[in-house]
């Protein structure tokens, strides 16, 4: 017994200091992001020292140059883009993937299994695969520089994501309590809307975040198929540095605001987060 | 033969006979809301890379459209001879390798860190996920101009208290600062897989090990190691699959140069550039079989995992 409590006694004192190790790897980890948010409050003489100036007064100058104040190019329709890209996107996969996931879950077609797995498939065919054949027919249809063009190319590129992790949220559902409405004499919409509806929202929000940051982050479609017109938020800002002198707080102040939607989505779904990156594989 | 033998007792009573036109009918009804989805992938996925695939043996440079002709394979011999495509073939599985390695390792230590109790431990786990939920170009742009900067980089600034020594870390270790940046963000990716799999333990098995008085080392070599070791396989699998696909880092840290152009940005830059198209698909082509053996390995995994789900339920 006695050697059990000393045993425990090692194994705490061990996790106190582990938990220190844990604080440290989290500060370190985190530490390029705390910076980057200090230098865009930084003016940019402040942000360009070496030591740095941990300490150097606050000023919201790198925010206003991102938002066009000394007659650069404005971010707004370059937020508006993806957000216009990303949001309807979002909204086109939810509407062909919950369809779909139910075909695969509640009431399983054939050979459910080949199907998802045909799904997941054409997620590990690489993007360069399809691009110049996309880009010769946007060319000659009229569609670059089209914010329209990259709705459906993000959709097809997260379609599988949604696929699958809504048919791992629908196949949870306890047959049961299906059959149990439909005894009772419900319809299909109603079992869809009342029974079905409640218990899935919470998996389709988390489907709904991820595709909507993998949809916002996109660089390589953007970057090859619009110009002017149709540009997105990354595009934008690998554009960004152009001017000569100093241009730290600027680029600081931009990538937080280009990245703070995903930040919000991500810590939204921070638990159906892993589900929706291994594709449903982990729980 | 008929949906009715996989379909749930709860399939909705129909009046006519079961007759074979209304059992096809049924089947098709039963497929309907899964073909809006599959009929999409397959236009807008599938079709592209059929058409890659044809380009491919074509020569044809946009520039000149009149002079397109069908190569065979030249397009694919000279991918294969010209030492600079070559060179990004290595370039792409060194930095696939070493980011994914370098990521799973460091994903590992953290997520054995993050599985035992501690004070703040949601606030510690939160501050690891952030760097995965940078968008990747202004991640890039971050390590680029506020870490890696020579003059007033943070790394430098840092190095600076310590007197340190200045290095100039992209021209010096070009592929080495675009895979530190990369580690940085995938790590959490791993982390999160791998804690995934070390809470779904069997922890009656954990504490029937402690009280026959296994040591913590055992359990690891003994218990997790092989209870975790497909969730290596797929964290290493996915991440390959995200990481040999990667432009943003390759575009953003060093535009291809000072050897780092992977072939993805090869292949941007050989349609979008140089504007030579049956190369460029040809390249792709290659990709695309690359992948395919990942993916073969993946899909197996994901397979096993999901195998096990659903005997479980």
């Amino acid at each position: 017994m006695s050697s059990t409590a000393v045993r425990t006694r090692g194994r705490f004192r061990g996790g106190a200091g582990l938990g220190l190790v844990a604080w440290l790897a989290g500060i370190v980890f985190f530490l390029p992001i705390a910076w980057m948010a200090l230098t865009s409050f930084h003016s940019e003489t402040d942000a360009a020292t070496n030591p740095p100036s941990w300490g150097a007064p606050l000023t919201l100058d790198g925010y206003r140059e991102f938002f066009g104040a000394d007659g650069g190019a404005s971010p707004w329709p370059a937020l508006i883009n993806s957000t216009v890209a990303s949001v309807t996107s979002t909204l086109l996969v939810l509407v062909l993937a919950l369809p779909a996931a139910y075909a695969l879950s509640i009431r399983p077609v054939k050979r459910w299994t080949d199907v998802l797995f045909f799904f997941l498939s054409t997620k590990m065919l690489p993007v360069v695969a399809g691009l110049l054949p996309i880009y010769l027919f946007a060319k000659n249809a009229g569609m670059l520089d089209n914010i329209w063009l990259l709705v459906i190319l993000y959709t097809s590129m997260n379609l599988p994501i949604a696929v699958w992790m809504m048919q791992s949220f629908l196949s949870e559902i306890p047959v049961a309590v299906i059959e149990a409405a439909q005894i009772d004499g419900a319809r299909l919409p109603t079992v869809l809307a009342r029974v079905v509806a409640p218990i899935a929202l919470p998996g389709i929000a988390a489907t709904a975040l991820i595709c909507f940051i993998f949809s916002w982050n996109e660089l390589l479609f953007a970057r090859v198929l619009t110009g002017v017109v149709a540009e997105t938020a990354p595009v934008f800002l690998t554009g960004f540095i152009t001017s000569q002198g100093l241009f730290l707080a600027k680029v600081c102040a931009a990538s937080l605001v280009i990245s703070l939607p995903v930040l919000a989505a991500g810590f939204a779904a921070q638990d159906k987060l892993v589900q929706g990156l291994s594709l449903g594989a982990v729980k | 033969m008929t949906a009715t033998t996989t379909a749930p007792p709860a399939a909705p009573k129909t009046s006519a006979a079961p007759g074979r036109p209304s059992a096809r009918l049924r089947a098709w009804a039963t497929r309907a809301p899964l073909l809006p989805a599959l009929i999409f992938m397959i236009v807008v996925t599938q079709l592209p890379f059929v058409a890659t695939l044809v380009i491919s043996f074509f020569d044809w440079n946009s520039l000149y459209p009149d002079a397109r002709h069908f190569a065979g394979f030249a397009n694919y011999q000279e991918v294969l001879t010209d030492p600079a495509l070559r060179k990004s073939v290595w370039t792409t599985v060194l930095l696939t390798v070493g980011v994914v390695l370098a990521s799973l390792v460091i994903g590992l230590l953290l997520a054995l860190l993050l599985d035992r109790r501690f004070r703040g431990r949601a606030v510690v786990r939160t501050l690891l996920i952030a760097p995965f939920l940078v968008v990747p170009v202004a991640a890039a742009l971050l390590w680029k101009h506020v870490l890696y900067n020579p003059e007033y980089g943070l790394l430098n600034g840092l190095l600076h208290y310590v007197g340190g020594p200045q290095p100039d870390w992209i021209s010096g270790t070009p592929l080495l600062a675009v895979q530190a940046s990369l580690v940085w963000q995938w790590t959490p990716f791993m982390m999160l897989i791998l804690l995934a799999g070390l809470q779904s333990r069997d922890q009656q098995q954990l504490e029937a090990a402690r009280v026959d008085g296994a040591s913590d080392w055992q359990i690891f070599v003994h218990i997790t190691l092989p209870h975790l070791r497909r969730y290596l396989e797929l964290g290493a699998l996915l991440g390959s699959i995200y990481i040999v696909q990667n432009f943003d880092a390759v575009f953003t840290l060093t535009s291809g140069g000072l050897g780092t152009a992977n072939l993805p940005y090869t292949v941007y830059q050989t349609f979008y550039q140089a504007h030579e198209n049956g190369l460029a698909s040809a390249a792709g082509v290659l990709v695309v079989i690359g992948s395919i053996v990942i993916a073969t390995f993946a899909l197996r995994v994901v397979s096993s995992l999901f195998r096990e789900e659903v005997s479980r339920a």
